[in-house]
């Protein structure tokens, strides 16, 4: 059995502009110890589908439909006190800004003690403990001194692992990771993308990456799942999606990007604007951006097709005779 | 790119003066460090690089190198502390120089939320530059100049009238661009212009920066830290570490041959978009963090964290020098490491 059943989740904000589709009809499944990207970009949906996992929408937000079952228990409907065991227990996240994350008036040191002590029956020394042995496993440098540092004694990267290490602290079997490295330079990001590979090997914990950064999914996930208005076009494993791309968006996405092989080429951007989630077209929400679009396309939405036993999509395209 | 390099080449055979030529420039600001003392902070030390007619030049390094600091004190939005900046081979020093300047040499910046003012209309915000630099004749002929410009950038003439809150990232960026390129510049500095736009926008606005550069004959300073984006629109490459610059080469040349080990470093970190060469990178690791500015190491502002560091990076400057034809390197070891 899957660790985590996503099935047919419908997230929807309510504005006083209109309901806003944020996630809309999404399925998938997580195995233990597996490392899955979920891509897009803003507006896509992938956050609110892990904040709709964590339950922990922001104010307007409700999960309207569906199904999300971990480890064989429903949290759709669970009452908060199920969730506060799952939240940081079974599932932790960590966020994009590190600095907006941590209490600046607190020590580091507290702030992980208070995590590991929320949730786990350990008393002040026993926490203080695990609290070291965390830092020292996401690589900091003189744990018992860092441990007495207020966050602006940090730096970024430094942030970011010491958030990796409070919510790995309780050893839980998912870890969100929401755009974890957008913020970092580049060899500060290879080390923490490198921390989390290594980290995951160590203890086995599955990771759901959220990121618009292909870079990243190509350097971290076992499996990819490429979101556009609230639903998934494709999913598979990391090597399909990126060498045998099968809805119209995930193409236009692998062309627009400069990569070391098309250097010195012209992109080939994907036309138009992002879609106003206030008004959904009928049919496949990529529609009026894609240039293979057909009749079928603006007036029906694709089913979901399987393309081999790793990899779907949702395109008209790939029901055309060749 | 292949017509781009082959003019480059050309310009450099028959040695015309650039149109930019940066000397030995510096940008120092104080930091209070107690009462009435200061300190100043090496944002820019001692820089010194040409920029052709008609190419990109890339400026890359991580937070805190100065790289956009750089660009700014060529442009003179900072004044500089020591140094000089020429424009085809005139030094820009007195306030009209600056002026005439700013008329040849414009900027794109990097967010495009809080560099549009909000209570301008686009048409206004276009239009600006012109009416600072008294460039038409009449209403008709600014009105025709700013539709022409959003022509240009892919804006809907329909457009002029509204306000920068009613476009979205990538439409304001344009909207950006638009501004700098109203007084009909050769050179234009754009600092991260396409960091802060989604992937598929991203695209669109890089082909665009590649468009005018031809019809409009433009030179770009391109700071950004996406390394891949940067090689993309870039002839040459310029890298930054600590207010200094480590490596300046041709933008293939610094991704395939990297010779300092700083660069090393930066370009075997970049997140390649393709699984296979992710498994097979081998990523030079670096120690420990970027020191602060304000207190940068003594010699070679790198040797703290450079795997190669011997006695003498850590007591003399290495000078930026040209190692080959065309690719200059700060480094004493060079000859060693590579």
């Amino acid at each position: 059995m899957a660790l985590l059943e996503v099935k047919d989740l419908h997230t929807s904000f309510f504005t006083d502009a209109g309901e806003v589709k944020a996630v809309n009809g999404v399925t998938f499944q997580l195995d233990r110890g597996k490392v899955l990207g979920i891509v897009g970009e803003s507006g896509s949906g992938k956050s609110v589908t892990a904040y709709s996992i964590m339950q922990i929408l922001a104010g307007a937000g409700k999960i309207v439909s569906g199904s999300i079952v971990l480890d064989g228990m429903e949290l759709v409907g669970a009452d908060e006190k199920v969730m506060k065991h799952v939240r940081g227990n079974k599932v932790s996240i960590i966020f994009q800004d590190p600095m907006t994350s941590l209490n600046p008036t607190y020590t580091i040191g507290k702030q992980l003690m208070e995590a590991i002590m929320l949730h786990t029956k350990r008393n002040r020394k026993e926490a203080w403990d695990r609290a070291v042995e965390m830092l020292k496993l996401v690589n900091v440098n003189e744990p018992e001194k860092r441990m007495k540092q207020y966050p602006h004694e940090f730096s970024g990267g430094m942030r970011q692992r010491v958030m990796i290490a409070m919510a790995l602290a309780c050893e839980p079997d998912i870890l969100i990771a929401d755009e974890p490295t957008t913020a970092l330079d580049v060899t500060i990001q290879a080390g923490i993308l490198e921390l989390m590979k290594d980290i995951q090997k160590q203890i086995g914990m599955a990771i759901i990456m959220i990121t618009h950064d292909l870079g990243v999914v190509a350097q971290l996930c076992d499996e990819v799942i490429v979101m556009y208005a609230g639903g998934i076009c494709e999913q598979g494993t990391a090597d399909e999606i990126f060498y045998n791309p099968r809805h119209e968006y995930t193409k236009g996405l692998m062309r627009s990007i400069p990569t070391t092989s098309n250097a010195g080429r012209k992109l080939e951007p994907i036309s138009g604007t992002p879609i106003d989630l206030l008004n959904m077209p009928e049919g496949c929400p990529f529609a009026p951006r894609c240039d293979q679009a057909m009749n079928i396309c603006i007036h029906r939405k694709a089913e979901k097709k399987v393309i081999n036993s790793e990899h779907y999509a949702a395109c008209w395209m790939n029901e055309k005779p060749n | 790119m292949s017509d781009k390099s082959e003019m480059n080449n050309t310009a450099a055979q028959s040695g015309e003066e650039p149109i930019i030529r940066v000397s030995h420039l510096k940008e120092y600001f104080p930091i209070n460090t107690g009462f009435i003392r200061t300190k100043p902070l090496k944002a820019v030390d001692d820089i010194s690089f040409s920029i052709r007619e008609g190419e990109t030049l890339g400026l890359v390094g991580e937070s805190g190198c100065g790289k956009t600091t750089a660009g700014r004190t060529i442009l003179h939005l900072y004044k500089p502390t020591e140094g000089d900046v020429f424009y085809r081979g005139k030094p820009i020093r007195t306030k009209q120089d600056i002026t005439e300047f700013r008329k040849h040499a414009t900027m794109v910046f990097q967010d495009p939320y809080s560099s549009l003012d909000p209570r301008m209309t686009v048409a206004d915000i276009i239009g600006e530059p012109l009416d600072i630099h008294h460039m038409y004749g009449s209403k008709q002929e600014r009105r025709d100049k700013i539709l022409e410009l959003m022509d240009r950038v892919g804006l809907n003439s329909e457009h002029a009238a509204r306000y920068a809150h009613e476009f979205s990232g990538g439409q304001r960026q344009r909207v950006g661009i638009a501004r700098a390129l109203a007084v009909d510049p050769d050179f234009v500095v754009c600092d991260e212009p396409v960091s802060a736009l989604d992937v598929s926008i991203q695209a669109q606005v890089i082909n665009m920066f590649d468009e005018l550069q031809d019809q409009m004959h433009l030179t770009y300073l391109f700071i950004a830290h996406d390394l891949l984006v940067v090689r993309h629109i870039s002839d040459r490459i310029a890298v930054m570490y600590l207010g200094r610059m480590v490596e300046l080469a041709d933008a293939d040349e610094i991704y395939d041959r990297p010779l300092h080990p700083y660069t090393k470093a930066l370009m075997s970190a970049v997140p390649v978009p393709d699984p296979k060469v992710a498994r097979a990178n081998q990523r030079v690791q670096l120690k420990g963090e970027i020191p602060s500015p304000l207190n940068a190491p003594s010699g070679c502002p790198f040797h703290t964290r450079c795997p190669y560091a011997a006695d003498v990076c850590r007591e003399s400057m290495p000078a930026f020098e040209e190692v080959e034809k065309g690719r200059f390197v700060a480094c004493h070891r060079v000859k060693e490491v590579n």
